[in-house]
C-alpha cells in the first residue's frame, strides 16, 4: 500500500480529523519557538540594516526622523553622505593605508608562522614542549601588556609612526596563535608521507616546501581570512603606533571623526559602511572558510 | 593627514614578495649549510634554526615587553627612578581608575554570561527549525563587523533627542510609541554601561553560537531519542541531557569571552571614550599611555594581565590534556 493511499483514506475518516488536529496542535506548540527565533534575528540584523539605510539619506533627514521612514515613499535616498565622507581630507588615503597595513602584515606573519609550526610539529629538540607551552600562554596575553615597551622599541629603532612598525607589531601579536594552530594541523598530517620522503632522500627543506606547505593550504586559507580581517578591523594597535602619524588607517580616521564631531556625526554612517563592506563581502562569499577560521580561533583570547 | 606616496606602495610590495622569498632563501641556504655538518650537530642545531624567526618575533614583541612592562610599572613616568608600589596605589585608590575596575567587572560578568547564554539558547532553538542556516547567518552577521562600525550602528540605536523632539534613535522611538520619556542611554549612568555591554554581547553572540552549534550537532541523536522514549520533555532534554554534554564547549567559549571582556577597548573608546563613568581597564590604560604616564599605564596593564593569569593556566592545562590524547 502506498503512502498516498494511506493519507487519502485517513483524511476522510475520524482518525484523519484527529491527525490534522494533532498536527495543528504540534504547529501551535512551535509558534513560541518561531517567535523567539525571529525576535533574536531581528535584534541581530535590524541595527545593521537601519544604519546602512541611514547612510543613503541626507543629513537633515537623518536628524529629523529615524531610518524606518525610508521604508515608505518618499524614500529620499541620496549618496550625499558618501560624497561628504570621501571629501574629508585623508579619508580616501586612509583606505589605502588600511590596505598597505593589512596585506603585508598578513603575509609576513603567516609565512613566519608556517615555518615555525613545521619545526614544532616535525622536529624533536630539547625544550620543545616548554617553548610550546610558552606559546600557548602567550596566546591569551593581552596586547595592552606589551604596548609601552614595543612603542619604546620602535622609537629606539626609528620606526615609530611608520607603516612597517604596525606590520611588525601585528606579526608579533598574531604569531603565537598561528604557530599553535598550524602546528596542530601540520602535526595531524600522516607521518608515513614524511617518512617515505625522508627515505627517498628529501631533506627538511624539500619536505617542508613540497609536502607540508601544500597540504596545509586549507588551514592557511582560513587563517589568511581570519588574520586579514582581524587587522583590517583593528583599532588599538593602529591607534597606539599610528595614532598621531599621517598614515592612519580607516578605523582610526573614523574613530577620530566620531569622537570629535559633536552633532552632525550621522553622515559618518557612510564611512562605517565603507569600512565594513569588505569584511561583510568576505563573510558572504567565503562563508565556509570564514566560519572555519573563526571556530578554529575559539581557543584564542 | 598625507596622501599615499609611491615609496609606501613599493615598500609594501617589497614586503609582500620579499618576506616569503627571504624565508625561502633562509630555509634553502640554511639547510645547505646544516646538511654538511656532522649528524649529531645537525640534529641539535636544525630545530632552533627553523623555529628561530617565529620564536624571535614572539620574544621581541611579547616576552621581552611583558617583562619590561612589569619593570616600568614600578618606575616613574619619565622612567628615571624606582617608585615602589606608587603606580599600583594610584590605581587602587584613584576614583576614576576604581570606576574602570568596577566597569570591567561588570563586563566580565554580564558580557560573558549573556554572550554564552544567548549563543547556547540560539544554537538550541535554531537546531529545531528548517530555516536554521538563514537564522544562523543573521546572528553571525555582526561578527565580521569591526567594533568601530558596530559602535556607529549602535549610536543610532541609542540616539537621544529631548522629550518632544522626534526621536531618531530606534530604541527611543519605540519608547515614544509606548508613551515613555526618551532615555539618554549612553549618558545616563544607570543605563550606559549596560548599553555598551549589550553592544559587546551583540558582536560576540554569533561566535559563541557557531561553536556551541558545532558541538550540538555532534551529540548523537540516539541519546536524545532514548531520553524522549523515557518520557523526558524538550525542556528536560535541554537541561538534563544537552547542556551537560555541551559543558566542555561552554567552558571553552566562556574562557574566551572572559578574556575578551577584560580586554574590551574599541566599543567603549568609540561610543563614549570612557565618559560618564563608562571607562574600563583597557581604555583607562590607553588614556594613561596618551598622557605619557607610562608607569601608571604599565601598572594597569599588569593588573589586567594578573586577571588573565588564571585563564592562562587553564589554557595550558587544557593543552597538556589534549597532548596526552594525541
Amino acid at each position: 500500500m502506498s503512502a498516498e493511499q494511506v493519507t487519502t483514506r485517513r483524511a476522510t475518516g475520524v482518525a484523519g480529523a484527529v491527525s490534522i488536529l494533532d498536527n495543528f496542535g504540534y504547529r501551535l506548540q512551535r509558534v513560541p519557538l518561531h517567535i523567539l527565533i525571529i525576535i533574536f534575528c531581528a535584534v541581530w540584523v535590524i541595527p545593521t540594516i537601519g544604519m546602512i539605510l541611514n547612510s543613503f539619506r541626507a543629513l537633515p533627514d537623518m536628524q529629523a526622523a529615524g531610518w524606518w521612514t525610508t521604508l515608505f515613499p518618499p524614500h529620499g535616498f541620496t549618496l550625499a553622505s558618501y560624497q561628504q565622507v570621501l571629501n574629508i581630507e585623508g579619508m580616501v588615503p586612509s583606505i589605502g593605508f588600511s590596505i598597505l597595513i593589512t596585506i603585508p602584515a598578513t603575509v609576513i606573519q603567516l609565512s613566519i608562522a608556517t615555518m615555525g609550526a613545521y619545526a614544532f610539529a616535525w622536529m624533536k629538540f630539547p625544550g620543545r614542549n616548554l617553548f610550546f607551552i610558552v606559546i600557548v600562554g602567550l596566546m591569551v596575553v593581552p596586547i595592552q601588556m606589551t604596548l609601552i615597551p614595543v612603542l619604546q622599541f620602535f622609537k629606539f629603532v626609528h620606526l615609530n609612526g611608520t607603516i612597517p612598525a604596525v606590520w611588525l607589531a601585528h606579526s608579533g601579536y598574531g604569531l603565537p596563535f598561528e604557530v599553535f594552530l598550524l602546528r596542530n594541523y601540520l602535526g595531524g598530517l600522516p607521518r608515513e608521507i614524511f617518512e617515505s620522503a625522508e627515505v627517498d632522500g628529501a631533506g627538511h627543506a624539500v619536505r617542508f616546501l613540497r609536502i607540508a606547505v601544500p597540504m596545509t593550504l586549507p588551514a592557511i586559507a582560513s587563517l589568511v581570512i581570519f588574520v586579514f580581517l582581524g587587522i583590517w578591523n583593528d583599532l588599538l594597535v593602529a591607534l597606539t603606533f599610528l595614532g598621531v602619524s599621517p598614515y592612519r588607517p580607516l578605523t582610526v580616521v573614523i574613530t577620530g571623526l566620531v569622537t570629535s564631531f559633536g552633532g552632525g556625526w550621522q553622515f559618518l554612517t557612510a564611512a562605517a559602511v565603507l569600512q565594513m563592506s569588505l569584511p561583510l563581502a568576505v563573510f558572504i562569499f567565503l562563508q565556509r572558510y570564514f566560519v572555519r577560521g573563526v571556530t578554529a580561533g575559539s581557543v584564542k583570547g | 593627514v598625507a596622501g599615499i606616496t609611491p615609496d609606501q606602495i613599493i615598500t609594501a610590495v617589497v614586503a609582500v614578495v620579499g618576506v616569503p622569498l627571504v624565508l625561502l632563501g633562509y630555509i634553502i641556504l640554511g639547510e645547505q649549510v646544516i646538511e654538511r655538518l656532522p649528524d649529531r650537530i645537525q640534529g641539535w642545531i636544525r630545530p632552533y634554526f627553523w623555529a628561530l624567526p617565529a620564536v624571535g618575533f614572539a620574544t621581541i614583541f611579547m616576552v621581552y615587553p611583558l617583562i619590561r612592562t612589569v619593570i616600568i610599572s614600578f618606575r616613574n613616568s619619565a622612567d628615571t627612578d624606582w617608585i615602589g608600589w606608587a603606580n599600583y596605589k594610584y590605581f587602587f585608590t584613584f576614583p576614576d581608575t576604581l570606576t574602570s575596575l568596577r566597569n570591567s567587572l561588570l563586563w566580565l560578568v554580564f558580557y560573558t554570561f549573556f554572550a554564552v547564554f544567548f549563543g547556547l539558547v540560539i544554537a538550541i532553538l535554531v537546531d529545531r527549525v528548517r530555516y536554521e542556516t538563514i537564522a544562523k547567518i543573521a546572528i553571525f552577521l555582526p561578527v565580521p563587523i569591526s567594533a568601530v562600525a558596530a559602535s556607529i550602528i549602535w549610536k543610532f540605536m541609542f540616539d537621544y533627542q529631548p522629550p518632544g523632539a522626534p526621536q531618531t534613535g530606534t530604541l527611543n522611538a519605540l519608547l515614544s510609541v509606548a508613551h515613555h520619556d526618551p532615555v539618554a542611554w549612553l549618558v545616563n549612568s544607570t543605563t550606559n554601561n549596560a548599553a555598551l555591554i549589550f553592544v559587546g554581547i551583540w558582536t560576540a553572540t554569533g561566535f559563541a553560537m557557531v561553536i556551541i552549534s558545532a558541538s550540538l550537532k555532534a551529540i548523537s541523536s540516539e541519546v536524545l531519542e532514548a531520553a524522549r522514549i523515557d518520557g523526558a520533555n524538550e525542556f528536560q532534554i535541554v537541561r538534563l541531557v544537552v547542556t551537560p554534554l555541551l559543558w566542555p564547549t561552554i567552558t571553552v567559549v566562556g574562557t574566551t569571552m572572559i578574556i575578551n571582556a577584560l580586554k574590551t577597548f574599541d566599543i567603549v573608546y568609540v561610543m563614549t571614550n570612557g565618559a560618564y563613568n563608562t571607562d574600563v581597564i583597557a581604555t583607562q590604560m590607553f588614556s594613561q599611555l596618551q598622557h605619557s604616564h607610562y608607569g601608571r599605564a604599565a601598572a594597569v596593564g599588569v593588573v589586567l594581565f594578573l586577571a588573565i593569569v588564571p585563564l592562562l593556566v587553564v589554557n595550558i592545562r587544557r593543552f597538556q590534556q589534549q597532548e596526552e590524547q594525541r
